[in-house]
């Protein structure tokens, strides 16, 4: 855990932002897990006096902080950049009503797509909100802007966005822990103000050039703010950069002049003037998009950086010397690299974990249509299949990957369920099955099922519950009944839920009882109303003892490979022998392969 | 004074403790450190690597490719993989344990034979240590004390850490029950890379 108040630390920038929170006196904090923010709650819920939640997605932790706000407290909401999709609604709320006590959000994003649907670069939520955006490129500014974020936030009545990245994020640094929390100790109280509060035209038309006043006010601040900074060098090449990126220009151009930018909106006009008239050539080095080198070129200056610098992914110091020298701005590299040969060794891909409880219902689902008999080598159908299965996002989406192959869509969370009723309105000929985890069911599920129902929509849904939110390393959601600080809630039942908003056709089946899942899958496919299958099985990294792992008698199996149709990682094979690796197998709880073998050559390992 | 680390291998071989834990000591032994890990998107049996950065000023950290100085692998396969990032004198130490990943398990993949592995990671450096840890750590009662073992064998190549720092930062992070295996683990791998650096 991380304590709250030694001097010097070892931290990553998610702990650093947590802590420089804490010490800003947060009262309220509210997240939805999504790599890489989810640490930011994890370790604030482990704080005390404060009051952390996991809220049931980004738009709820969001209009919760912004509710504290408005009472008077400072509040936090933390998200993935896709998170902040979902929360932009009362972001741009936020943005125009104002607050009271200090709100920031913070936004993750995730260059490269380490972990996320896709690549976005939320800087320019900061413009479109028209709210001062600060970018930590450490550990110590993670902790030392939080503080900073919650002032700007007060003082001029705006939400503040921190803006991070996988790599600030996810890197530890040492931090120089300057304060110890302080709480104001105003009263908590809501000010009736209808004018600044309840946003009818006529009160938001008021408020909208208080906005443009706001962001005047705060390119002024931009011009001193001591996180934008000259470090003079060079003066033959000029760098501006932010977040990450400064540590990675650092390196490779050790002799530079540097502007590097701790606020990124707005910008500070006159100081980088000032920058690009001290050096002969001057440049941006910024991950994704050209946020900053466009708005300096619209300035009328001269910049360039995304002509050689890559706008797609991640970068590092190899990325980046290497875009340097085909630029010009450095000598051609004297000799290649060693680069060994590395290029053709087998790939690891993510897999689901031996015993996980999705296992057995994808395997299922790829049996129904012979669907991996329609793929091609490159995972395309080559022919129709009877059954589609619109999937949606978690540890359950690598059902899409071989040998499962049953999922055939993936967008964004909570999709699957209004994808499948659209692919059943626009009249395909097969049948529509949407897959979705039981935390993304919550999040933003029910209001596709809703409409579902109220559309009358002919498709069958399974929820996979495994009583966690797996993929971003097992945080509680509403159904578990635990809250992110470790207290016993009601936990909302999934059945009761789906039954309640009129859903007659509801089953709740063994993930680990293969017989009784195709049982369910069939009878629900025939069906001719909307039913739900709640498939229901512990997450097997949760499962805390592990009995009875299972072995493959040689005698009998007549290495048919069918057990290697489910893809678990402890089925193993010896030049075609198959075999089951007995410590990783969850043996007892699972037994899904032994269910499965035709020959019956599965059983419990003898002692 | 520069030293750039990577240690790889698979989730759930406790990479991400060993590293914070030489971020720690090196932050102990009055330098400058970052370290960051990359876990891909399984929450087990995903490749990991882990960076860890220490000078008297550090800036990116990530590690380029071409100048690590200590590449530690815990498993064979993910060492070779990242072969390419050594500077030309680093050193590379390799648990020989395999964990095969699907493809080949399932026979559509060839797993590099140590000699490969060794062959591969000596087109760019000369010293390369093959160490049986997994066995090792299995035979004193808790293969989980693998990431200590190797821990050691790293810290012979760390000079400006003493021993005590090392352990102080180790027992800092486990429960207290835990603390006499994993100092024997640590002891272990000491001594496995002073063996054969003597020899
Ligand atoms: C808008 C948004 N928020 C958060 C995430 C990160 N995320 C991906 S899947 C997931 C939830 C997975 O939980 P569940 O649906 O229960 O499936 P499981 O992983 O447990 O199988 C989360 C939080 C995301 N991709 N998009």
């Amino acid at each position: 855990m991380v304590s709250t108040t030694e001097t010097a630390r070892l931290l990553s920038g998610n702990e650093a932002m947590a802590l420089g929170a804490y010490h800003a006196g947060v009262k309220v904090a509210a997240a939805y897990p999504g790599t890489p923010s989810t640490e930011i709650l994890e370790t604030l819920a482990g704080f005390g006096d404060t009051h952390a939640e996991w809220s049931t997605n980004e738009k709820v932790a969001l209009e919760v902080a912004l509710g504290a706000a408005y009472a008077g407290v400072r509040a936090l909401a933390s998200m993935k950049q896709v998170g902040l999709n979902v929360a932009l609604d009362p972001f741009m709320a936020a943005a125009i009503t104002g607050v009271k006590g200090g709100l920031v959000v913070i936004s993750c994003d995730d260059p490269g797509i380490h972990s996320s649907q896709g690549e976005q670069d939320n800087r320019h939520l900061a413009r479109l909100a028209k709210v001062p955006m600060l970018e930590p490129s450490d550990s110590q500014e993670a902790y030392d802007l939080m503080a900073v974020a919650f002032d700007l936030s007060e003082r001029f009545d705006t939400p503040a966005l921190l803006r991070s990245s996988t790599r600030i994020s996810h890197s530890k640094s040492v931090v120089r822990i300057g304060h110890t929390r302080t709480v104001s100790d105003a009263p908590v109280h809501f000010q009736h103000d209808v004018h600044k509060y309840v946003m009818l035209p006529v009160n938001a038309r008021l408020r909208r050039p208080l906005v443009e006043e706001r962001l005047v006010r705060l390119a002024e601040l931009a011009e001193t703010f001591p996180f934008n900074k000259i470090f003079p060098g060079d003066s033959s090449l000029g760098i501006v950069t932010s977040g990450v990126a400064y540590q990675y220009a650092r390196e490779v151009f050790p002799d530079a002049s540097f502007l590097k930018l701790g606020m990124t909106f707005p910008l500070p006009q006159d100081l980088i003037r000032q920058f690009a008239a001290q050096v002969k050539r001057l440049i941006v080095i910024e991950e994704l998009d050209p946020f900053l080198q466009e708005s300096i070129r619209t300035m009328g200056l001269k910049v360039t950086g995304k002509e050689f610098i890559p706008r797609i992914g991640e970068l590092n110091p190899g990325i980046v010397e290497a875009a340097a020298r085909k630029a010009g701005l450095l000598p051609p590299a004297e000799s290649p690299a060693v680069a060994a040969t590395v290029a053709n060794l087998p790939k690891r891909p993510p897999l689901l974990c031996p015993g996980c409880p999705h296992t057995g219902i994808f395997f299922v689902l790829s049996t129904i249509g012979q669907r991996h008999k329609i793929l091609d080598a490159q995972g395309k159908s080559v022919k129709e299949s009877k059954l589609v299965i619109t999937g949606d996002i978690g540890c359950y989406t690598l059902g899409a990957l071989p040998p499962l192959d049953a999922m055939d869509t993936t967008a964004c969370m909570g999709a699957s369920i209004g994808q499948a009723l659209g692919m059943v309105k626009a009249g395909v000929a097969s049948k529509v099955m949407a897959v979705i985890g039981d935390s993304t069911f919550l999040h933003s599920g029910i209001t596709g099922l809703v409409n579902g129902v109220y559309n009358n929509g002919r498709l069958v849904l399974l929820i996979l519950d495994n009583s966690t939110t797996a993929m971003t390393g097992h945080q509680d959601h509403p159904g578990t009944g635990v809250s992110a600080q470790g207290q016993t809630t009601r936990a909302v039942r999934l059945e009761d839920l789906v039954r309640g908003i009129g859903i007659a056709d509801v089953k709740v089946v063994d993930a680990f009882d293969l017989k009784a899942l195709r049982t369910a899958v069939r009878i629900a496919l025939e069906s001719d109303e909307l039913s739900v299958i709640i498939v229901r099985g512990d997450c097997s990294v949760r499962v805390p003892r592990r009995e009875g792992p299972r072995a493959i008698d040689a005698e009998k199996c007549n290495e048919c490979g069918v057990c290697f149709m489910l893809g678990c990682p402890a089925i193993l094979s010896n030049e075609g022998e198959a075999y089951i690796d007995s410590a990783v197998c969850v043996g007892k709880g699972c037994t899904v392969c032994q269910q499965l073998c035709p020959q019956q050559a599965i059983a419990e390992a003898a002692p | 004074m520069k030293l750039d680390l990577l240690i790889t291998g698979v989730g759930g071989q406790g990479i991400v403790l060993a590293s914070d834990i030489i971020g720690e000591a090196a932050m102990a032994a009055g330098y400058d450190t970052k370290k960051t890990d990359t876990l891909g998107m399984a929450q087990r049996g995903g490749s990991v690597v882990s960076h860890v950065r220490i000078g008297d000023k550090v800036w990116s950290p990530l590690i380029k490719e071409g100048d690590v100085d200590i590449l530690a692998g815990f498993e064979k396969l993910e060492a070779v993989r990242w072969g390419s990032y050594l500077a030309p004198g680093g050193i590379a130490i390799v648990n020989s344990q395999s964990i095969p990943p699907p493809s080949v398990s399932r026979g559509l993949e060839h797993y590099p034979t140590d000699e490969e592995v060794v062959d591969i990671l000596k087109q760019g450096i000369e010293r390369v240590f093959l160490i049986n840890g997994t066995a090792q750590a299995k035979a004193l009662g808790d293969i989980r004390t693998l990431n200590m073992l190797m821990l050691g064998c790293i810290a012979t190549f760390v000079p400006f850490v003493g021993v005590d720092t090392w352990k102080e930062c180790i027992c800092r992070h486990l429960p207290a029950k835990a603390h006499e295996i994993n100092i024997k683990a640590f002891d272990l791998g000491q001594r496995e890379t002073q063996n054969v650096c003597s020899r």
